[in-house]
């Protein structure tokens, strides 16, 4: 009787899921098309199509496939990493607060490529992407310890937010030591630290996209296990979940994820952190929907932000990782100022 | 426990002898170190040189003792101890062990001033003139300082303050506070910037007397106001509820606290840079040693003073002739011991 009841209704919660995946996928298609159009030479959709398709070697032929499509395609796979990355995350730590950048994993990626330039010699970005994969690794294996020690007495997310500004902290010196004996290092790292999705051409597209894809496969088998694990380690355990595999994956694929995406773009934070919020309301608790969904939300945040940060500073840019913490921080304190603290 | 009780009219202080033993041994070791730091450097000497030059002004040695290595100790140990200071009234006003003024916005407001001044003289958005980057840098700061503290005071406030709302607040404020410093740093001269860098990492080198000065002022002026405050600090330790029922007025005694704190950080700041860690660190070292209920005020500061000291000792020397700024040594010491905080809390 009641299963001729619920399954009208688990099929219109199904449509409806897709249904928002179809707009999701639209809207990060609009963002596209902004990307490639707005800048600090705009060129009409038509231009913009005739140089992608019929290229004929016109300024704007050259503006659009050597600098906007690379740009644009970087943001997109940046966005949808660190989307996927801030919600799983979040899942893992059952923290409302977790964000790759807020959490120390963004400047262990940059002491770990700042060491290697000046340590080793180490000049290609295929070098510095190893790096900072381990750099990431360490930094975030620390704070998921920090952030699931014990079950009621675990940290809290006050605590857990300390521990990754703590993290950061020290490895920002760390950094700054090393760039300060070196005044090429500083001139590279200073942009790197401003984060930034233009001028880094394609090569660095080819390089960073299989740590993503495979970042992105490790995310996909994650979430059933995730959705277990997000009833309590017990319930999970019942259920025949493997918990350490499960943690294993999860730090894998938010190491691979955010790790290339901070390698090639540098520091964006706020990403991770609002995109999750975002992606609830629309998929409800079930990873499977919701990390798809904060992969296309952080694929179209991370583009318009980056289109507002061209047009808002004339003659020249506002980087993205700017306008990024321009918006993200209201929303966090936002989020921190509700009456009721955010749970998960 | 031992203690005293010590009464002056309408006024008492419990004293309490261990916290007494503790701040005393503290300014002790605060002495050694100084006195190392006046001998070790690209001159070495020994203690009866320093003492010979330090009353001869004759002497060759004369000028690098007055004038470079004891303002450069002064402003470690003042400004060490104006951070300690600030940190132990945070603490005890958050009930949180983990605040403290990076938190609260004074260190990274202060950071962004500073290099938007340092690229604003610079030479490329035009150059206001070369005074604002070398006078002006304090008062930057000052000012930079005074607007983070506020933006964050003001943020975190909700029909009262709450600790962690607080911690959350400033945690969010310093994001936006550093990526803007970030971008400033990209829109530099590479050679601004390095200066810039330097500042931002919180350094003691080149402190001169005009950089003791005005720390040891506003030491002189809050300390005595700080002291009288802590009996409110004390009530403020319980809920809002009880302390409202024991007839302290909460809100007043924060704000005014709260004031003491961001202006003695924000001086310290405005005279070193930010120093990272010394203002959260050293009220729990205080805290532990002296066993009390929270942080002690004044052994707080002592300890604050010996760790910059001990800190500034470390980045001269440890990788010379290369100096590191103080503010590094303080952060790579520090951030293990937060963590190391933060373990301990869960329970």
């Amino acid at each position: 009787m009641s299963a001729t009841v619920a399954a009208p209704r688990l099929q219109s919660i199904r449509h409806r899921r897709v249904t928002l995946l179809f707009v999701l996928l639209a809207a990060v298609a609009v963002a596209v098309v902004l990307s490639i159009t707005i800048g600090s030479k705009s060129v009409p959709l038509g231009d913009a199509w005739t140089a992608l398709t019929a290229p004929t070697g016109s300024e704007n032929d050259i503006i659009i496939r050597s600098l906007r499509v690379p740009r644009t395609v970087l943001g997109v796979l940046a966005g949808v990493a660190l989307g996927v990355a801030g919600a799983l995350m979040q899942g893992h730590t059952r923290n409302p607060l977790a964000d790759p950048g807020l959490l120390g994993v963004t400047q262990g990626a940059a002491f770990a490529m700042v060491a290697s330039i000046i340590l080793l010699g180490a000049s290609s970005l295929l070098v510095y992407i190893w790096f900072g994969l381990a750099g990431a690794l360490i930094a975030s294996v620390a704070v998921f310890a920090l952030g699931m020690v014990g079950g009621r007495g675990g940290p809290t997310p006050v605590t857990l937010a300390l521990a990754g500004t703590a993290v950061s902290a020290m490895l920002y010196a760390l950094t700054s030591a090393i760039v300060l004996l070196d005044e090429q290092a500083m001139d590279v790292f200073r942009f790197w630290q401003a984060g930034s999705i233009g001028a880094r051409g394609s090569s660095v597209v080819w390089q960073v996209l299989p740590f993503i894809l495979v970042g992105l496969v490790l995310a996909t088998v994650n979430a059933p296990g995730l959705n277990a694990l997000s009833l309590g380690e017990d319930v999970a355990r019942s259920l025949g979940q493997n918990i350490a595999m499960t943690r294993t994956i999860g730090v894998a694929s938010v190491t691979l994820l955010s790790g290339a995406a901070v390698a090639a773009c540098g520091s964006l934070s706020f990403v991770g952190l609002i995109v999750p919020h975002l992606a609830r309301p629309l998929s409800g608790t079930d990873h499977r929907w919701l990390l798809p969904y904060s992969g296309l939300i952080g694929a179209a945040l991370l583009l318009l932000a980056d289109v507002i940060g061209r047009v808002v500073a004339p003659p020249g840019e506002l980087e993205v990782g700017v306008v990024l913490a321009l918006i993200g921080a209201p929303f966090f304190v936002a989020l921190v100022r509700r009456r009721k603290p955010v749970r998960l | 426990m031992t203690a005293l009780s010590l009464r002056a009219g309408g006024l008492s202080w419990r004293v309490r002898l261990r916290g007494v033993a503790i701040t005393l041994f503290g300014l002790g070791l605060l002495a050694l170190l100084m006195a190392l730091n006046m001998r070790i450097g690209d001159i070495q000497m020994t203690v009866a040189e320093v003492i010979a030059a330090t009353f001869d002004p004759n002497s060759a040695a004369h000028f690098v003792i007055m004038e470079l290595r004891l303002p450069r100790a002064l402003t470690g140990a003042l400004v060490g101890a104006a951070l300690a200071l600030s940190g132990a009234i945070i603490q005890s006003i958050a009930r949180n062990p983990l605040a403290s003024p990076e938190i609260l916005g004074v260190t990274t407001g202060a950071s962004v001033t500073v290099v938007a001044g340092v690229v604003a003289s610079g030479s490329v958005y035009g150059g206001t003139s070369g005074l604002l980057s070398t006078l002006g840098i304090p008062a930057l700061a000052l000012l930079g300082g005074l607007i983070g503290a506020a933006v964050v005071y003001g943020l975190a406030w909700r029909r009262g303050l709450d600790g962690y709302r607080l911690v959350l607040v400033g945690i969010g404020v310093a994001a936006v506070f550093t990526n803007v410093k970030f971008w400033l740093l990209t829109v530099g001269d590479v050679n601004d910037t390095g200066r810039a860098m330097v500042w931002i990492s919180g350094s003691l080198n080149g402190r001169g007397w005009e950089h003791v000065a005005p720390t040891a002022l506003a030491l002189a002026v809050l300390v005595p106001l700080t002291l009288l405050g802590t009996r409110s600090l004390d009530a403020l330790r319980f809920s809002d509820d009880t302390v409202t029922s024991l007839g302290v007025r909460t809100n007043l005694a924060r704000a005014l606290m709260i004031l003491a704190a961001v202006l003695l950080a924000a001086v310290a700041t405005a005279s070193a840079g930010p120093i990272a860690f010394v203002a959260l660190a050293s009220p729990q070292i205080a805290l532990r040693l002296a066993r009390s209920g929270q942080p002690p005020l004044l052994c707080s500061a002592v300890i604050g003073g010996v760790l910059t000291t001990g800190a500034d000792l470390i980045a001269r020397t440890a990788f010379s002739p290369i100096e590191l700024p103080v503010g590094i040594v303080t952060a790579v010491l520090g951030a293990p011991y937060l963590i190391h905080l933060i373990w301990r809390a869960r329970k």
